[in-house]
């Protein structure tokens, strides 16, 4: 099961929850199991990023999981 | 690997491939090529920082004799694509807006109409006649201003995206709201000794790079176009500009000329789509080039800020807790890096409580464009001055304070995830034994430190590597050539082949030329891009054991590479290592050129950490200050070629510290820029500053095959902090506004003075 962990600012679309655990095998399906569990947040999460287990994806398209990945949803950023 | 690994060429010095173009003068930037029949485009601009345009009439300059075209926003299509740049797809309407106005002009300088005529003299005083109604509004300058109840609104649809404030609704000029949270804040500040809370204020600043925008198009009648100009992303120029002048993509070629400074600033597009739509017109080239005065109104400098401050810590040093409410300017439109900043101000630190909130806030200046670690220098100039004081009154060294607190591979970024491998530890212990550290400071002098943080960006980059018949090499990419990268990419392609650096011939491609890469920014160049070249070096070396195995009649898995070698295997009848001289020297025999080639969509990752050391010298007479002594320490991940990577961290140093003392966007009550110039805005110059010394760090990105982290960004983020921290050990005096200026200095010298004899 990976472990994903929203920020503050999204709790208030999953009535408090930050921390949910989703068995994916993949990015896009972590999404749609997200997006089931808490409709409200849907239309928010293309404007995030995405840390799968420290490493940030601006689009992590079908990006793979581990059984027991850590995933952050943090905000996107622009370099210089 | 990367622990191991023997080197030849990465960590050398070789010349510059560019280096005696630039110097000769020969090297052509966006201003120099003109084209048969070119025309000159110019302008007009609003004289008014916010005002609803009532009506355009451009009949007179369209009769003027030598005029071939005029422009307005009618003459583009209103467009609500989306197309990436940099880390993000965007909606292009505020960035056509932004390029000419429609109803609204948001700042004075905004594009309102251009003309293209057969001298620029004559676009000029055409221009002059274009007759635009304008009813004028009241400019917000200010951040206050903007969330004030009765504050005029620039966007009637403005919403607060993201996580809105409690009180938050109805139309607004706060763009979006984040917030970062851990913990308990308020249980962590309970158990602190020490609660230190300042709010810091800076202005508006520009990257100052000092080639202005230029480009110059045609487009015929078919709709197919070409663009030259100087830019940090041709593909998004390609993409940005065919989209907001009504063009296919796939019709328009960019070719980028070589760039003079960008820090983030030439990512986005201000004239090209001009030129085009002129071009489209008048059926003749067109070139347009800003005047200092039009970069500085007109282009995208970086936020002014508000930001609040507030730290705990118990006795020992240790932070526990922490809060900050960060407040960015926009611009017109919003876009402000506040996100960034609020994921950097405490990544250097382990803190088990903080809560952050970051703002995104619209007023009446030029649209922000990325200036180097978008973000990151506002929120450390805070977070840093306050650790300096909780350091102070603590009576604790500071880099010993930062040490006591400084994440580690293991812990968790504020942001989220945990910290893979980073060199913050190893920075601050180089700082310290540092002989900078130690050396005695003189009169009227004062220390400070400071420490900063950037990303490193990741994203799509594409490579080709093509062999010549003599066994050279030319690697081509997307990424126009800011920081030293086409000596890097050189370098790489030396590595894996094993042939001379000087052998081999980088270059950047134009959008025709070169597979699909992201923008020059993000400090990815080196990291991402760079991954692309030593996987298209590493294909045309597999394609040379190939070619080897073809000619030894063995099979291609046989084949060895040792030392730019092709190795039989033992026993091989007649066989000896072959070089790539060699091997390619027989390319027609053994089935045609080699070409390797590589594409790649890298994750953002191998952050990194660096500090300064600042010593200042301040005249209590006038207020005047000198850098008298400065030095870089950075987590560079692996130096490719560490001239380049010393010149970031100076150059970024310098940036830096001009934000820090001198440099500020001054406005006039009615919203006019009034030093936009060289003269008014004053920048350092070389002889402005010591030679800034720089020691390099080097933990590994296990990301990437050498170890790369980006480099060019981290250098601007800990200046403005450690400038004022050593202002503090000078003078005695917080101060918690930029820029450190001689009257600022002066005024808060006598102030202090006058306290200390009212005492």
């Amino acid at each position: 099961m990976a472990t994903v962990h929203l920020p503050s600012g999204l709790t208030r679309h999953t009535g408090g929850v930050d921390t949910i655990e989703i068995d994916a095998a993949r990015i896009p399906e972590l999404f749609a199991a997200l997006c089931d569990r808490f409709p409200l947040i849907a239309g928010h999460l293309n404007d995030m990023a995405v840390a799968i287990d420290g490493d940030i994806y601006a689009d992590p398209g079908y990006q793979p999981l581990r059984a027991d990945s850590e995933v952050h949803l943090v905000p996107r950023i622009a370099g210089g | 690997m990367t622990a191991t690994r023997e080197f030849k060429f990465v960590g050398t010095r070789p010349i510059r491939h560019d280096g005696v173009d630039k110097v000769t003068g020969r090297a052509s930037y966006g201003a120099d090529v003109t084209w048969p029949g070119t025309l000159h485009g110019f302008v007009l601009r609003s004289p008014h920082a916010h005002a609803r345009i009532v009506s355009i009439d451009t009949r007179a300059a369209e009769a003027t004799p030598g005029v071939h075209a005029v422009i307005t926003a009618r003459d583009l299509p209103e467009t609500t694509a989306r197309i990436a740049i940099g880390e993000s797809a965007i909606d292009l309407r505020d960035i056509a807006d932004n390029v000419m106005a429609r109803t609204k002009v948001l700042y004075h300088g905004h594009a309102v109409a251009a003309v293209a005529a057969t001298t620029l003299d004559i676009a000029r005083r055409a221009a002059e006649t274009i007759a635009v109604v304008y009813e004028v509004l009241e400019p917000v300058m200010s951040v206050d201003r903007a969330i004030a109840a009765d504050a005029p609104i620039l966007h009637p649809a403005m919403r607060t995206t993201g996580a809105p404030a409690a009180d938050a609704a109805g139309a607004t000029n706060v763009a979006s709201r984040i917030e970062l949270k851990r913990g308990d804040v308020d249980a962590g500040f309970a158990a602190a000794d020490l609660v230190v809370e300042r709010e810091f204020r800076t202005p508006m600043v520009h990257q100052g790079y000092i080639e202005p925008h230029a480009c110059i198009a045609r487009c015929g009648e078919d709709g197919r176009a070409s663009v030259w100009c100087t830019t940090q992303g041709p593909f998004f120029v390609r993409d940005a500009s065919a989209a907001i002048a009504g063009l296919d993509p796939a019709h328009v070629k960019v070719i980028p000329s070589e760039i003079g400074g960008g820090f983030g600033g030439k990512i986005v597009v201000y004239l090209e789509p001009l030129a085009l739509a002129l071009s489209r017109k008048a059926q003749r080239p067109v070139k347009m080039v800003m005047g200092r005065d039009e970069v500085f109104r007109a282009t995208g400098p970086t936020s002014g800020s508000k930001v609040r401050v507030k730290l705990g810590a118990r006795r020992d040093g240790t932070l526990v807790a922490a809060s900050a409410s960060l407040w960015y300017e926009a611009g017109a439109y919003s876009g402000s890096p506040a996100g960034a900043g609020a994921m950097c101000a405490l990544a250097a630190y382990k803190i088990p409580n903080f809560f952050i909130e970051a703002h995104d806030v619209v007023v009446n200046k030029p649209k922000v464009a990325a200036y180097r670690a978008p973000g990151s220098p506002i929120a450390a100039f805070a977070v840093e001055s306050v650790v300096d004081e909780i350091a102070r009154e603590l009576r604790i060294d500071p880099i010993e304070l930062r040490l006591r607190n400084a994440n580690a591979e293991g812990d968790r970024a504020p942001y989220g995830p945990k910290y893979g491998p980073i060199g913050l530890t190893q920075v601050l212990d180089a700082a310290r034994n540092h002989p900078h550290w130690r050396a005695p400071l003189g009169a009227n002098q004062g220390r400070g430190m400071a420490v900063g943080f950037w990303f490193n960006a990741g994203m799509n980059s594409s490579a080709t590597v093509t062999l010549n018949g003599d066994g050279s090499a030319a690697v081509v990419t997307g990424n126009p050539d800011i920081g030293g990268t086409r000596a890097a990419q050189a370098i790489m392609v030396a590595e894996e082949l094993g042939i001379p650096v000087e052998r081999v011939r980088p270059s950047v491609g134009d959008t025709d030329g070169s597979g699909y890469t992201d923008v020059t920014g993000g400090s990815r160049v080196c990291y991402a891009t760079g991954m692309a070249v030593i996987r298209a070096a590493e294909d045309a070396r597999e394609q040379l054991k190939a070619r080897a195995a073809t000619i030894w009649n063995v099979s291609r898995e046989a084949v060895e590479w040792h030392d730019g070698r092709a190795v039989p295997p033992e026993g091989t009848e007649k066989a000896k290592p072959m070089t790539v001289a060699e091997l390619a020297a027989e390319m027609t025999h053994t089935g045609g050129p080699i070409v390797g080639r590589a594409s790649l969509y890298a994750p953002m990752a191998g952050p990194a950490f660096g500090a300064h050391i600042c010593d200042l010298e301040v005249d209590p007479e006038t207020g005047r200050s000198q850098v008298v002594r400065y030095t870089v320490v950075q987590d560079v991940g692996r130096a490719v070629h560490p001239s380049y990577v010393e010149g970031q961290m100076q150059g970024g140093a310098a940036q830096g510290i001009g934000w820090a003392l001198n440099e500020a966007y001054v406005y006039s009550a009615d919203g006019v820029m009034e030093n936009a110039g060289f003269l008014d805005y004053r920048m350092p110059v070389a002889s402005d500053l010591p030679m800034i010394e720089t020691v390099i760090v080097e933990v590994a990105n296990p990301l990437h095959p050498y170890g790369v982290r980006g480099v060019g960004e981290v250098p601007i983020v800990p200046p403005l902090a450690a400038v004022a921290n050593a202002m503090r050990d000078a003078t005695g005096i917080r101060f918690t506004e930029l820029p450190l200026s001689p009257p600022r200095v002066l005024e808060a010298i006598e102030a202090a003075t006058t306290v200390a004899v009212q005492a």
